[in-house]
């Protein structure tokens, strides 16, 4: 299966050299990163090691300063980025705090975009909504607001949210930071899901057991560059760099 | 001791007319012109978000009695002549726009950043953005001091009495001016303030309770 192979190793996230500053302080510093079509990758590291910039500037909600990413055969990061509007289309990104927009009930937040951007009919719409819905498991919530939900429901609620969109890469920012570990493992569990149907998923992470589990690669970020990366086990089994060594140590 | 007619008091009732109708001028045309100034302020042209603080500067420091006496008296002598409700209701618009501009402007910052990053995400553009995103949320937290800053409004409208336009304040001079009861006749009017604005108040006071029980 040629064709099969090739769309296999097809680039959808490129990163290369990229630099990134607020002001004074250099959060990226020369960060490079391929993730293939199908892969699952965690972004693992301490907080301020600029992991969750690198999710940030892939999403196009930040630009750079140095270097050139593509999502997609898109460029991203630069000021006035023509492509936003495709980039968008095919990227889905879940954040920490949820973001469901707090006046809408769960259908039309994930039927929202749907409709506004994919100029779906409401019909159409719903329909989607209640199937990816199904796939989180939260079928009998299509009617209820955020407010009356758990974290754990809002994450999975956000998460199909962007999945709604037929994103082609979805970009996951410490999606289980701010859950209970009982909540975090129904949203793991999602997320797992979603790695096993081929998604292609880069995850900022604080799990060291879902990125074991789940990972295809794993990279090891620390003071803004790109420390250790390679496939899950290895990097697990042989650490090369001591920054790496101990925070796996600490982690466990 | 009182000899306030019915008579009178009916006078007053029909002056209190005005004063709604101008308080009505003012929250319209103030909210009509206070929106485009709310969304220059937050605007990402530095030369839009400039002029909408210029003039909400302007006005804020600018006593509305003398806002009043310019559109009425000095546009006079320019020539152009206006009714005292024209030029009352242009003074009470200019004013309501200002201070609703800024209200509305706290509100639309109050709406948490990652809602804008969310939405973005979701491929909306910036008018859908703040229409179905923004906007909504905003609205739920201006209403309360919107309501508040109405009850202002109505207790300003007694200002306009100096330009001859004869409102419920106007007309309780005019009263006395003839039955010479100060205490009877201005107490009839700050009773018919009250009846106007009160309930105004408690509709703040329950819409700011339910607002922030809405979001624990």
């Amino acid at each position: 299966m040629p064709a099969a192979l090739e769309q296999a190793n097809e680039s959808v996230v490129s990163v290369d050299n990229v630099v990134k500053e607020f002001g004074p302080l250099r959060v990226l510093d020369g960060v490079s990163l391929d993730v293939t079509r199908g892969q699952t990758v965690a972004i693992v590291g301490r907080s301020g090691s600029g992991k969750s910039t690198l999710l940030r500037c892939i999403a196009g909600l930040e630009t750079v300063q140095e270097g050139m990413i593509t999502v997609c055969g898109h460029a991203v990061g630069r000021p006035g980025s023509a492509a936003r509007a495709q980039l968008r289309r095919d990227v889905g990104m879940v954040f920490q705090s949820y973001n469901l927009f707090p006046h809408l009930n769960v259908e039309r937040n994930i039927t929202l975009a749907l409709t506004l951007v994919k100029r779906q009919s409401r019909d159409e719409a719903k329909k989607r909504a209640a199937e990816v819905l199904a796939m989180v498991g939260l079928t009998d919530k299509i009617a209820s607001y955020p407010e009356q939900l758990s974290g754990g429901q809002q994450q999975r609620v956000a998460i199909a949210r962007s999945l709604a969109l037929q994103p082609q890469v979805m970009l996951f920012d410490e999606v289980t930071s701010a859950l209970d570990p009982e909540l975090t493992a129904e949203v793991l569990g999602v997320m797992e899901n979603l790695a096993h149907h081929g998604m292609t998923m880069i995850s900022v992470t604080h799990e060291m057991g879902f990125a074991r589990r789940v990972a295809d690669m794993v990279v090891f970020m620390h003071q803004g560059k790109v420390w250790e990366t390679g496939p899950t086990a290895d990097v697990f089994a042989n650490p090369r760099t001591a920054e790496f060594k101990q925070f796996v140590g600490s982690e466990l | 001791m009182i000899q306030l007619s019915v008579n009178h008091v009916l006078y007053l009732v029909e002056a209190a007319r005005w004063t709604i109708l101008l308080s009505v001028i003012a929250f319209v045309g103030g909210a009509v012109v206070g929106l485009p100034v709310a969304l220059m302020r937050v605007s990402r042209s530095g030369a839009l978000r400039g002029i909408a603080w210029g003039y909400i500067q302007l006005i804020q420091g600018t006593p509305l009695l003398i806002v009043l006496f310019l559109s009425y008296f000095g546009l006079g002598i320019l020539g152009y002549k206006l009714d005292p409700l024209v030029a009352a209701g242009i003074s009470f618009t200019l004013y309501a726009a200002a201070f609703l501009g800024e209200i509305w402007r706290g509100s639309i910052e109050a709406v948490p950043k990652t809602q804008w990053e969310a939405s973005d995400c979701l491929g909306l553009n910036p008018f859908q953005q703040y229409a179905y995103v923004i906007l909504p949320q905003a609205l739920r937290i201006a209403i309360p001091p919107t309501v508040g800053f109405m009850v202002q409004i109505v207790k300003n409208t007694s200002l306009a009495s100096v330009i001859g336009f004869v409102e419920l304040a106007r007309a309780g001079q005019i009263v006395n001016n003839s039955t010479f009861e100060p205490f009877a006749i201005f107490t009839a009017v700050a009773a018919i303030y009250f009846v106007l604005c009160y309930p105004l108040s408690v509709a703040a006071r329950t819409l700011e309770r339910r607002a922030h029980a809405g979001r624990s």
